[in-house]
């Protein structure tokens, strides 16, 4: 009765750790509790996942950073976000960063961990759903950015899944 | 850089994810309801779906077979706790019967960073663990009950979780169908 449920994704050894797995199922059941309850109203208002989001990024960007020195400008700690973060919470580097230099940072993730389980590439059938998956971390990115002094807002665009990219939007005071 | 001499523990930034994560979760659930006992409910609600699916994860890691008795699945979900959470509780107190026993956790991640005001006491902070070990048991034909005695965020000395067997679930057919 042995290996009666071997499932290819997930062998002893793959890279995917076991704990892992746990925050993409809690993430997933946050989304259906969210989603259900936002029901009744006509449009679906993601914006309380946002604010988790937001909290979470927060608190943990200052437990990571509270060791390092301090960043030398915006977009030292926009390339910070963008590698040794992102690559902790979904195992890879943003793909490309572009910036115009006055406080737009437009980060591309070809193949983001949240999306990459919902269809085949370039399928289009979960499409109009994946805002749902994005908004938690456009959330996580404004607050761990808050808490690094950079005001911002944060707007998510995906054109073909897995890949989407996230605009970030600097306020100048 | 200086800076890049520290470099980031992937394994710890994502246990921390998840913690903090399900601590903004009983926020805002603690907002949504009025009820403390319905936030303890849906919590259970919640890990009975996540359950129902870690399990495959489990299975698929483990590689482990059938059941031979109770004790044998109060290990399996020790190892589990191990897998999973990298805890490993204690299993105590049996019943006489053999079919009830407590996981005794002497640290909960999920708990780190937590502290319950005092309108939150009857809150059941890690309620979402129960829904978890019924929804994984219920998928490979087990019905339990499980619950919270002590809790260490009440000031117990040990976060004690009992869990009780219920009864074997036959693979139910379809009506109409033999």
């Amino acid at each position: 009765m042995k290996h009666q449920f071997v499932d290819g994704k997930s062998v002893p050894g793959a890279k995917a750790e076991a704990d892992e797995c746990l925050f993409e199922y809690l993430h997933g059941e946050i989304i259906n509790y969210v989603v259900s309850k936002s029901k009744e109203s006509s449009e679906e208002d993601l914006s309380q996942l946002e604010w988790m989001g937001f909290s979470v990024g927060y608190r943990i960007i200052e437990r990571l950073t509270r060791e390092m020195q301090r960043f030398k400008d915006e977009l030292d700690i926009i390339k910070f976000i963008c590698t040794d973060f992102w690559n902790s919470l979904y195992h890879k580097q943003v793909d490309n960063l572009r910036t115009n230099h006055h406080g737009v940072y437009v980060l591309h993730d070809n193949e983001f961990r949240l999306l990459a389980k919902i269809g085949k590439a370039g399928s289009r059938q979960y499409l109009c759903e994946s805002p749902r998956l994005l908004a938690f971390t456009c959330g996580l990115l404004r607050g761990s950015l808050a808490n690094l002094g950079v005001a911002c807002t944060v707007k998510a665009e995906v054109t073909a899944l897995p890949s989407c990219k996230f605009n970030v939007e600097v306020q100048r005071m | 850089m200086s800076r890049n001499v520290i470099k980031l523990d992937a394994k710890k930034v994502n246990s921390e994810l998840f913690t903090l994560t399900y601590g903004a979760l009983v926020s805002q659930l603690l907002k949504d309801y009025e009820n403390v006992e319905d936030v303890n409910k849906q919590l259970e609600r919640m890990g009975y779906n996540m359950g129902i699916r870690l399990i495959e994860d489990f299975l698929a890691r483990t590689g482990s077979g059938r059941c031979y008795d109770f004790k044998d699945t109060a290990e399996k979900i020790q190892s589990g706790f191990k897998i999973f959470l990298g805890i490993t509780p204690s299993i105590t107190n049996w019943s006489v019967a053999g079919d009830e026993f407590s996981l005794c956790f002497e640290t909960n991640p999920m708990s780190e960073f937590v502290e319950l005001p005092d309108h939150c006491l009857s809150l059941k902070y890690c309620n979402l663990l129960p829904g978890v070990l019924r929804g994984a048991c219920e998928m490979v034909q087990m019905e339990i009950a499980s619950w919270f005695v002590q809790d260490q965020l009440k000031n117990d000395g040990v976060t004690e979780l009992r869990v009780k067997f219920i009864k074997r679930l036959e693979d139910a057919i379809p009506a109409g169908e033999d």
